[in-house]
Formats: C-alpha cells, sequence, structure tokens
C-alpha cells in the first residue's frame, strides 16, 4: 500500500520530471557532452567528476521516473481487475432491480447492500488509501420507524403499532437516497473504468509483442507475413514499437488520475449529502447534549435540596434554640452551638463536593495540565501527566477533557487494574483550521477494554461528540490501553505550559 | 506577632482580622488582591501571611502564586493557605523548597478559632499546618507507597498528626498514648525515613515534606 501512494503522491509535484528536462533538451552543452562521452570534449578534470556525478543523478532519477511509470501501470492491472468485480456486481445489482421493477421487490435491498454498496465501499477504502484522504460513505440512514396506522384506524381511531419491515424501510431509504443511484452509475460504468485502467498495459504489450517481437524473432524479414502491411521495415516496425510502448508508459499516471478521478466523483459524498449528513449528527448531538444537561441539573437540584439546604435548615433551628434558651441555660447554648457550627461545616463539605463535579476549581484556577495534573496526584495510580500545549483549550472543552480523562483514570483503576497512567496532551495539526487537542491515556492494565451499550465509553463518546471530538480506543487482551481523544478547537494562549511532571 | 492577611471577600477578611486581634495577634496590612498582597509582603515583611489561594484580578491561583514568588525571594517566608477546597497539588508546590514555614487548610477550619490561631502560630514558627483532608486523600493515594508502606499503621497515625503539624504532646493527648511513647514512634519513624538526627524541629519538618511528597521521597 505504501508504494502505491507514494506513486500517486509525487506526480503533483514532479521534481524528478523537472530536473531530468534540461538533460534531454540539452540545455547544458558541458553536461550533455560528458554524458556522452565525446573523446575531447572541452571539459576540465574536476568538471568532468562533476559532471559525471550530475549525470549519474539524472540517471537515478530518471530509473526513478520509469519505476514509478511502471508501477503506475502495476497498478492499473489491480485497479481494472477491481473495476472487473465492480463491473459483476453491477449486473447483479442491475438484474436484482430489474427484477424487483417487475414486482418482485425482495431482490432489491439485498443487491444492494451485498454487491452495490460492499463494491462501491471497497472502492472507496482504496481510493482512501491511494489519495491519504478520507472517502466517507455518503448513504443515509434508513428512514425512522413511523407506526403504521392499521386497518381498523378509521372505525377506531387507533394506531397500530406495528413496525414496518425492515425491506419496506430499506426499499424506500434505498430509491429515496441519491447515493444509491450514484453507486448504480458508477457500477454501470465500471467496464469502462477497467478498460481505461487496463490502457496502458495494453499499449506496452501492443507495442512490445506485436511490433518488436516478430521483427526481432524473424530477423525483419523483407515483407513481413502476419503483422500488416505497416510498418514494412524493421526501422519503421521498430520506431512504431518504441512510440507505443513509450506511449504507454507516459500516459500510465494520467489515466490513473482520470480513472480515480472519475471513481471519486461518483463515489464521494456530494455536497448536499455531507451537509444533510452534518446536520444529522448535530440534530442529535445537540439532543443529547440537551438531554445531559437538563440531567445534571436536576442532580444539581436534588443535592443542594437534600444536602445543603436541609443542613441550613438544621442550622436555623439551632439557632432559633439557642435565642429561646440565651440567659437560662449556658451549658445547653454551648452545646446547640457546636452542633450549628458542626451542621454549617457539613453543609460546606457538601457544597464543596458539589461545585467539585460541576467545575474543578483547580480548572478554573490552574487550566486544564494542572487541573489533571492535580488529579495524577490524587490518584492511586501513579501517574504521569505530559503536555506540549501552546495555550488553553476554551472552557466547555476543558472542562468535558478534564472529566472524561478523571473518567479514564478512574476506569484503570478500578477495570484494568492498572499500576501505571500516562497522560499526555498536545496540538494536532497546529495552526490549521483543523487543529484539535489531542489527548492520550496509556495504562499498563489487563487490556480488553471495549465500547458497550450504556457503557462508561459510551457516555464519554457521546459527550465529546457535542464538540465534534472523538473518542478512539486500543485495548487487546492483555494490555496494554491506549485511548485517544481529540477535541478539535483552536488553543487560545492564555497561559503556557510546555513541561513533564511525574506524580 | 505581625500579620499579613490577604482575602478578597470583605466580610471574611473584617472576620478574620477580628479574629486573629481578639487573639493577640497584629495585622500589619488586610488587602483584598494579588498585586496588593505581594507589595504588602515586600514591605511589611510580617512574621506570617495569612493568604486566599484564590484573589483578584485573575481569581485564579493568584495568592499561591504570589506567596510562592515571595517565599522564593524570602526562603521561609511563614505563609498560611486558606482555600475552599483542597489540591494536593498546591500542598506539594508549598511544601517543594523544603523550607518549613507552611500551611494549608479549608476556610472551614477558621470557625475552630482555638485551633486556627494554633495553627498560624505554629507556621509563624516554622513548623506545618496540613488540612487533615490533604493528610486523606494522601493516605487514599499513598497506601502501597514505599518507604511509608514501611510504617505501622500507629507510626502512620503518629504521622499523620505531625503532618497536621501538632506537637508530641497533643499527639499523646489525641491517641491517648505517654509522651515517651509518642517519642518513640516520632523516633522509629525517623529511622524508617532514613532521616539522619540533627535538631528536632527541622527533622520533623522533613519527616512530614517525605510523607507529603509522597513517592520518591
Amino acid at each position: 500500500m505504501y508504494e502505491i501512494h507514494q506513486v500517486r503522491v509525487t506526480p503533483r509535484v514532479r521534481p524528478a520530471a523537472c530536473a531530468s528536462r534540461p538533460a534531454r533538451g540539452g540545455a547544458r552543452p558541458t553536461v550533455a557532452g560528458g554524458l556522452r562521452g565525446v573523446p575531447n570534449s572541452p571539459v576540465q578534470p574536476q568538471n568532468r567528476g562533476m559532471a559525471m556525478k550530475v549525470t549519474r543523478q539524472w540517471a537515478r532519477r530518471g530509473f526513478g521516473r520509469l519505476a514509478e511509470r511502471c508501477g503506475a501501470v502495476g497498478r492499473g492491472v489491480v485497479e481494472a481487475h477491481h473495476s472487473s468485480e465492480a463491473m459483476f456486481a453491477g449486473l447483479a445489482t442491475t438484474v436484482a432491480l430489474l427484477l424487483s421493477a417487475t414486482g418482485l421487490v425482495f431482490f432489491g435491498p439485498p443487491a444492494v447492500d451485498h454487491y452495490a454498496r460492499r463494491a462501491a465501499n471497497l472502492r472507496r477504502r482504496r481510493l482512501a488509501e491511494v489519495s491519504g484522504r478520507p472517502v466517507p460513505e455518503p448513504y443515509a440512514p434508513l428512514p425512522e420507524v413511523q407506526p403504521v396506522p392499521g386497518v381498523g384506524y378509521r372505525l377506531r381511531r387507533t394506531v397500530r403499532k406495528k413496525r414496518p419491515s425492515l425491506l419496506r424501510r430499506k426499499v424506500e431509504g434505498y430509491s429515496a437516497d441519491p447515493a444509491t443511484w450514484r453507486d448504480l452509475a458508477w457500477l454501470l460504468l465500471s467496464p469502462l473504468l477497467m478498460l481505461l485502467a487496463i490502457l496502458p498495459l495494453f499499449l506496452i504489450l501492443c507495442g512490445l509483442f506485436a511490433l518488436l517481437l516478430p521483427g526481432l524473432l524473424d530477423g525483419f524479414p523483407a515483407n513481413p507475413p502476419w503483422y500488416g502491411s505497416w510498418p514494412d521495415t524493421p526501422g519503421a516496425a521498430l520506431a512504431v514499437g518504441g512510440a507505443t510502448v513509450a506511449l504507454g508508459l507516459w500516459i500510465a499516471e494520467p489515466v490513473l488520475r482520470l480513472h480515480d478521478g472519475i471513481s471519486e466523483v461518483l463515489l464521494r459524498p456530494t455536497e448536499k449529502a455531507q451537509l444533510s449528513r452534518r446536520v444529522r449528527e448535530l440534530a442529535e448531538t445537540r439532543t443529547e447534549a440537551v438531554d445531559a444537561q437538563a440531567a445534571e441539573l436536576r442532580r444539581i437540584e436534588r443535592d443542594l435540596h437534600d444536602g445543603v439546604q436541609a443542613r441550613l435548615i438544621a442550622v436555623g433551628l439551632h439557632l432559633g434554640v439557642i435565642e429561646q434558651l440565651a440567659g437560662t441555660d449556658p451549658e445547653a447554648v454551648k452545646a446547640m452551638a457546636a452542633q450549628a457550627r458542626e451542621a454549617s461545616e457539613k453543609a460546606l463539605a457538601e457544597l464543596r463536593a458539589l461545585v467539585r463535579g460541576i467545575h474543578p476549581p483547580v480548572l478554573a484556577e490552574r487550566g486544564l495540565v494542572d487541573a489533571l495534573r492535580a488529579v495524577a496526584v490524587d490518584s492511586p495510580l501513579e501517574t504521569e501527566v505530559t503536555a506540549d500545549l501552546p495555550g488553553e483549550p476554551p472552557a466547555p472543552v476543558r472542562t468535558a477533557v478534564y472529566f472524561a480523562v478523571c473518567e479514564l483514570l478512574a476506569n484503570a483503576a478500578k477495570h484494568a487494574e492498572a499500576a501505571r497512567v500516562w497522560i499526555d496532551l498536545h496540538t494536532a495539526e497546529p495552526g490549521s483550521p483543523r487543529e484539535a487537542l489531542r489527548v492520550t491515556v496509556t495504562d499498563d492494565g489487563r487490556g480488553g477494554a471495549r465500547f458497550a451499550d450504556g457503557g462508561g465509553l459510551r457516555g464519554i463518546e457521546r459527550r465529546l461528540a457535542t464538540f465534534d471530538g472523538v473518542l478512539a480506543l486500543n485495548s487487546p487482551q492483555g494490555g496494554p490501553t491506549l485511548l485517544t481523544l481529540e477535541i478539535p478547537c483552536a488553543l487560545s494562549s492564555r497561559r503556557t505550559s510546555t513541561s513533564s511532571e511525574k506524580a | 506577632m505581625r500579620v499579613v492577611l490577604a482575602e478578597d471577600l470583605y466580610l471574611l477578611r473584617e472576620g478574620l482580622t477580628r479574629l486573629l486581634e481578639a487573639h493577640g495577634f497584629e495585622i500589619a496590612a488586610a488587602v483584598g488582591s494579588g498585586p496588593e498582597l505581594a507589595r504588602a509582603l515586600r514591605v511589611e515583611r510580617p512574621d506570617v501571611a495569612v493568604v486566599d489561594v484564590r484573589l483578584p484580578p485573575t481569581f485564579t491561583d493568584e495568592g499561591l502564586q504570589v506567596s510562592l514568588e515571595a517565599r522564593r525571594e524570602r526562603p521561609g517566608l511563614p505563609v498560611l493557605v486558606l482555600s475552599q477546597h483542597i489540591v494536593q497539588l498546591y500542598a506539594r508546590e508549598l511544601l517543594a523548597d523544603g523550607t518549613g514555614g507552611v500551611g494549608y487548610l479549608l476556610k472551614d477550619r477558621v470557625f475552630d478559632a482555638g485551633q486556627f490561631t494554633d495553627a498560624v502560630r505554629r507556621v509563624a514558627g516554622g513548623g506545618t499546618a496540613m488540612d487533615p483532608e490533604v493528610i486523606a486523600k494522601l493516605l487514599a493515594s499513598n497506601a502501597r507507597d514505599e518507604p511509608l508502606g514501611r510504617l505501622t499503621p500507629r507510626e502512620q497515625q503518629v504521622l499523620e498528626l505531625m503532618a497536621e503539624g501538632r506537637s508530641n504532646a497533643a499527639i499523646a493527648r489525641e491517641l491517648v498514648l505517654s509522651d515517651g511513647a509518642v517519642s518513640k514512634y516520632t523516633t522509629s519513624i525517623f529511622g524508617k525515613l532514613d532521616l539522619a538526627p540533627s535538631e528536632d524541629d527541622n527533622r520533623r519538618v522533613r519527616a512530614v515534606l517525605a510523607y507529603l511528597s509522597g513517592r520518591g521521597a
């Protein structure tokens, strides 16, 4: 995969082509003379050494270009093979859809699932590998389940709580989704794409076998009997054959680009698809954020009601008693005052715990990195925090990351039975519009962590999603566990922190 | 004993001033912000500073930073830091220079005037006054650490109280022991923490520092 990637990327820069152009055009006579090895060349001895060096460089570059082009021809063959698979997938889908049109609807969705989408997704993955840019799936999700009015609806005004069948939802969803039809267009084009991809190799083979080889084998007879009347001389055969091979090599890369380009236009999500996906994501995460916030407010209200409020009522009651007893029973007053003080201390302790759960004070006082260091100090695990941040992330991101890391640390202690944890904070793609805060949490525990529905990791993932953040998990059985949080955000420079500290 | 007091809430500042004056302290300056505190510490050269962590203008850890800065200029300047919440990291930073004369208490502790003024005096005398909550958190996070792990539970109790800043007599009262038993425990603690005999006070501070800085001590 790596080599293929190289081949695809280098032609855009074309350093080799630019550098070798003067050699072909002969723009630098002294060096060109050295290249040909003319005996009476006016090149000085030390210049000749130089010239040799330059020549060798050019030769190496020339070979490099040739290797790249041969690589492109090779990849063309691989692509043609994939396109042939797509061709069969297209055939199967078309047949299934034609059958659907005749009323055998149940053929449609499985064909789309098993042939069209699978082939298209394979192609997308391949395009992403080759271009280095991700090609996401453009498909819209299936329509929401709506209760279908039952037969008795008109009579009894009741809605039958019947789920429409999956097949029905797929038929509706797939046919309404433009991505399905774009996939189909691509599948139907795939025979042409296959021919396109194989074209350079075809030209090279024509050149080699149909023109050069017979001539060489037969010793170039005057009237070659079986490869046509033209070219009729060995020289012409050699020239035409060579030119065909060269043409094949020369067009290999542009043809491949065209091939990939056509696929990409059809398979990459359209702007509309991307936008509607974005709207969908935003609506989902917004709903979740609102729900989470409401739940949080309810929790705070409950905590205040059961804790602090009750304690303050107790303080008030004690003070009332003290008022009554003042002057009559100093001992009892003293005892009551002590109780009142105790109650107020408890209220304060509860408020402190509550505040820490809402927004830890150390986060406000010191920023994210030091707040995490404070957590590391408190953790029973040996925790090391390293950070290289140009500034402080925005406050909401800071809070989200803080609580996420706290939860991950707790997980490491509780579930992974880890002894050591490493937390690292740094900027991903600094300076670009895709700048992001990346936090990795690694532990030496027993691994095997996974995203369980309703589990802690899912919760963290959901909370990060509100900020378009993601949580990646790598946790093989037996450990270690590596969790990566990434949240897109510009890192303002309120406080600069570049350091490492062991806790 | 001259005290510089830094606290941004007017009511609390007045309350603390009155409390300290009632217990025989002289308030050299009572200020309400970080820069004012820095100036007061330079100009007044107090015997002890009582400082709130969070102060204007930034409302971050201004008080702590100014105190640490002042201690860098004048090593051993006694500082008692008050806060609404306990962060072990801050305790560690205060203790990091190893000279003692630091305290870190929750503001709630002000309720018990006797204990609070004791703490101020201890800090002014070069000792330490750590909030029981600091100690509790340390115990939770250092449970399986060397060399503290070598201490017996009783020795740990004694060290805890030492860290809070109690004297041998106070520890004896708290644990219902004789003074002799307590000094036996302290000697054994010093031995287990590899602290060479020197001036007893100094060794106490170092034992507490070893305890509070936890790992790698």
